[in-house]
């Protein structure tokens, strides 16, 4: 599951995986979390290519993740969102801090 | 199309996917949208998350998952006899978690009342939680009705 976070310069990529619930977060969040720790991480981008489903636990791994890189200014960016991952982020209120990069027009 | 299915499982986080593929499965013979389909999957998935991490927190116990079909409308109810919730109202506010610790966002009630067309909490602590939804999924006038 490593090759899932990449580090380019000081932003941490993760590869979301495909159904991000509670049963999948606990583990992702800690692997993150060992990245933010352990490498000169200032940004964090969550690339959802391959998610098909998220509910309100991968709200929590993203929202956990932002408050340990906010305080040294860092952001949070999402990347091939699709439509539904888009409506979670929006329902959510997780608009506020994750930037959505918008790659695909079909909205 | 009328059905109904009844599924007891153990209350491990690994079941929250199997709720989810099961409900979907149940629902197919109405041919949701994949909208649809996702509100049903999302709600689901909140419900038997919350059974599970504050329910039963970590201890041994049953999630009950009751889905009725009534021509185009789902009942879901998912039930535990775990510890029960001291304030409904409370637990429903957005953002509202008693578990910040574990990273919960505190959406899982908001993302089910989003999702879904009605929502009852039913609970009692001590004696378990019962939440109620149901979902009326649309009329696809274009499509072939099938019997
Ligand atoms: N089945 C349940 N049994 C006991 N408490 C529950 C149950 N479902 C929800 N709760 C309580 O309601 C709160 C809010 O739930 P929810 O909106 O799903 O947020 P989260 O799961 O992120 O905490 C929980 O933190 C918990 O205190
Ligand atoms: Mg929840």
């Amino acid at each position: 599951m490593d090759e899932r976070f990449h580090i380019i310069d000081d932003y941490l990529m993760i590869r979301m995986p495909e159904e991000i619930d509670h049963h999948q977060a606990a583990a992702l969040s800690e692997q993150a979390d060992r990245y933010i720790l352990e490498e000169p991480v200032k940004h964090i981008v969550f690339d959802f290519e391959d998610t098909r489903f998220m509910d309100s636990s991968g709200v929590g791994v993203v929202i956990g993740r932002y408050k340990k890189i906010a305080c040294f200014g860092g952001n949070v960016y999402a990347v091939n969102a699709d439509r539904q991952i888009r409506r979670i982020i929006r329902i959510s209120g997780l608009k506020k801090v994750l930037k959505l990069v918008e790659e695909d027009t079909d909205e | 199309m009328n059905n109904e299915i009844k599924l007891e499982f153990d209350a491990i986080s690994a079941n929250e996917s199997f709720a989810r593929v099961a409900v979907a499965a149940f629902v197919t013979p109405v041919n949701p949208t994949l909208e649809e389909l996702a509100d049903v999957k999302t709600a689901v998935s909140e419900a038997v998350t919350n059974a599970i991490i504050h329910g039963y927190d970590g201890r041994q116990g049953k999630v009950l998952l009751h889905c009725i079909l009534r021509e185009r409308t789902l009942h879901i109810e998912v039930k535990d006899t775990g510890k029960g919730i001291e304030n409904v109202e409370k637990a429903m506010e957005p953002l509202f978690t008693t578990r910040p610790e574990l990273d919960r966002s505190g959406m899982g009630f908001s993302f089910m009342e989003a999702f879904m067309d009605d929502l009852q909490v039913l609970s009692e602590p001590g004696a378990g939680t019962c939440v109620v939804m149901k979902k009326r999924f649309a009329d696809m006038s274009s499509e072939p009705h099938e019997e």
